[in-house]
């Protein structure tokens, strides 16, 4: 049985970045955009095998950390399923914050601040309010593959 | 549907083995298990005994001692053999057989044997299934053998550095297929390969072999957090790149597989014991950045993790701590 399956992932080889957290960040960013919603089925480890060339418990460990997120669920024989959603409304191009931060930045502009003192600025800040959320569980699995999928 | 039985299972066990040819020893007391439904790397220089270890595994060669397994029983036995597949680099194939007399070969000779999938392998590749073997590129003769291979739905596929003869594309695709294939059967991989870059992405389990002997064996998460890369700055600066640099006394009680200095910068790769100093900065290595480092010092010592000991066998890790 087959859902409507909404994303592909693209593994880039050269970033550093390991390849089950690039599955994971593009999932999340997927859920950001909306361009997957609640219900939609993620490609099986198979599929994902095959399409990128990737070893199968990559994918496996990405889906079990956006499980334990409670952003999509396992469904034995049938797939990994997304079960919420991450778009925010309070994040949407007409809302309250978003006009707020475009004010501040137009006077940092006005200030004189180049792009890369902007971004180290919100980066610093950011990082002082989110320093606690930032603090992801250690991802330590390597069961061997479950063949349920 | 579980075919790889128990998460216990070993594919392979190898209790001491060496092999020695006329020129000396290719393999020396290797003691290792590579638990079913991995895909593991084998990694190693030239003439480390990568291709004699495999063979051995696949009973096409006779350890000079010691013993292997393959899913508990001998390699000689029919039940081996059964379930096992061994890709070797020559892709050897009977030169004036058709590609479809080929795969009738391997649908006779295998009781499992899956039409289905040996053909798709050699349509994805456009080779005509009437070309006789002798006739086709390096590339489509590496497919078919391949698809020879894949055929015999085994639960153990040894590949010998499949991919050196394919260009990217295909080396693309047929890697896609075996992952595929892997996630759907639990097929355990042992592959061959100097493509360091590309193991990180493909394999969960390593072995690594030089000079004969057994450097590290292991699952690639527990292996690269038993590691970090350090670096800072050297406090006795030499002239340009020292080749053998005295190793700081503030490392000392870790286990150093690597030390270097280069102007004023020192890097050194440590399977930590305990805190390490605040003058270095510590990062947790890329799965290449290690085996390099492990190939460039044959000497360090050998880390062999839980998961990949065998009962009753001297493995480096305890080596190093008696």
């Amino acid at each position: 049985m087959k859902g409507f399956e909404a994303v592909e992932f693209r593994i880039d080889r050269r970033n550093g970045i390991a390849a089950y957290q690039q599955i994971v960040q593009q999932t999340k960013q997927a859920l950001r955009l909306g361009v997957l919603t609640p219900g939609d089925r993620l490609p099986t480890a198979k599929e994902v095998a095959e399409a990128c060339a990737i070893n199968p418990n990559t994918t496996f460990k990405a889906y079990r950390e956006l499980e334990r997120e409670g952003l999509v669920e396992l469904r034995a024989g049938l797939g990994t399923f997304v079960r919420r959603s991450l778009a925010r409304p309070q994040a949407g191009a007409d809302s309250q914050l978003r006009g707020e931060l475009e004010g501040w930045m137009a006077r940092a502009r006005e200030a004189g601040l180049e792009r890369d003192d902007v971004s180290a600025l919100v980066a610093s800040v950011l990082e002082k309010q989110y320093a606690a959320a930032g603090a992801v569980g250690i991802v330590n699995s390597q069961e061997p593959r479950s063949i349920s999928e | 549907m579980d075919l790889g039985g128990p998460p216990e299972e070993s594919a392979i066990e190898a209790y001491g083995v060496s092999k020695r040819y006329r020129r000396g020893w290719a393999l020396r007391e290797c003691s290792f298990r590579l638990p079913a439904g991995r895909i593991c790397g084998l990694v190693g220089p030239n003439g480390a005994g990568k291709t004699t270890l495999m063979a051995m595994a696949a009973n096409l060669l006779e350890p000079t001692n010691g013993s292997l397994k393959v899913f508990g029983a001998a390699p000689e036995s029919a039940e081996a053999g059964r379930r096992t597949a061994f890709l070797a680099q020559e892709k050897p194939l009977f030169r004036r057989f058709t590609v479809a007399e080929t795969l009738r070969l391997g649908r006779e000779l295998n009781p499992g044997w899956d039409q289905q999938a040996a053909e798709s392998i050699v349509r994805a590749g456009d080779v005509p299934m009437h070309a006789k073997i002798g006739t086709l590129s390096g590339g489509q003769r590496t497919r078919v053998a391949f698809a020879l291979a894949f055929g015999k739905r085994p639960d153990l596929l040894m590949l010998d550095e499949p991919m050196s003869d394919l260009d990217p594309l295909v080396r693309h695709e047929l890697m896609g297929t075996l992952l595929a294939a892997a996630a759907e059967r639990g097929t355990t991989v042992l592959m061959s390969s100097h493509m360091l870059s590309e193991l990180g992405d493909v394999c969960d389990f390593l072995l690594v072999i030089s000079t004969g002997g057994l450097r590290m064996a292991g699952d690639v998460d527990e292996i690269l957090s038993a590691h970090m890369l350090l670096q800072g700055v050297d406090n006795a600066p030499g002239q340009g790149r020292n080749p053998s640099p005295e190793v700081p006394a503030d490392l000392a009680r870790h286990t150093v597989i690597e030390y270097r200095t280069s102007g004023r910068q020192a890097s050194a790769l440590i399977r930590p014991d305990g805190p390490v100093s605040d003058r270095w900065q510590s990062h947790t290595p890329h799965l290449e950045e290690l085996l390099l480092s492990y190939l460039r010092c044959p000497d360090a010592p050998a880390l062999i993790s839980p998961g990949a000991q065998v009962p009753g066998r001297l493995h480096g890790s305890e080596t190093e701590a008696a």
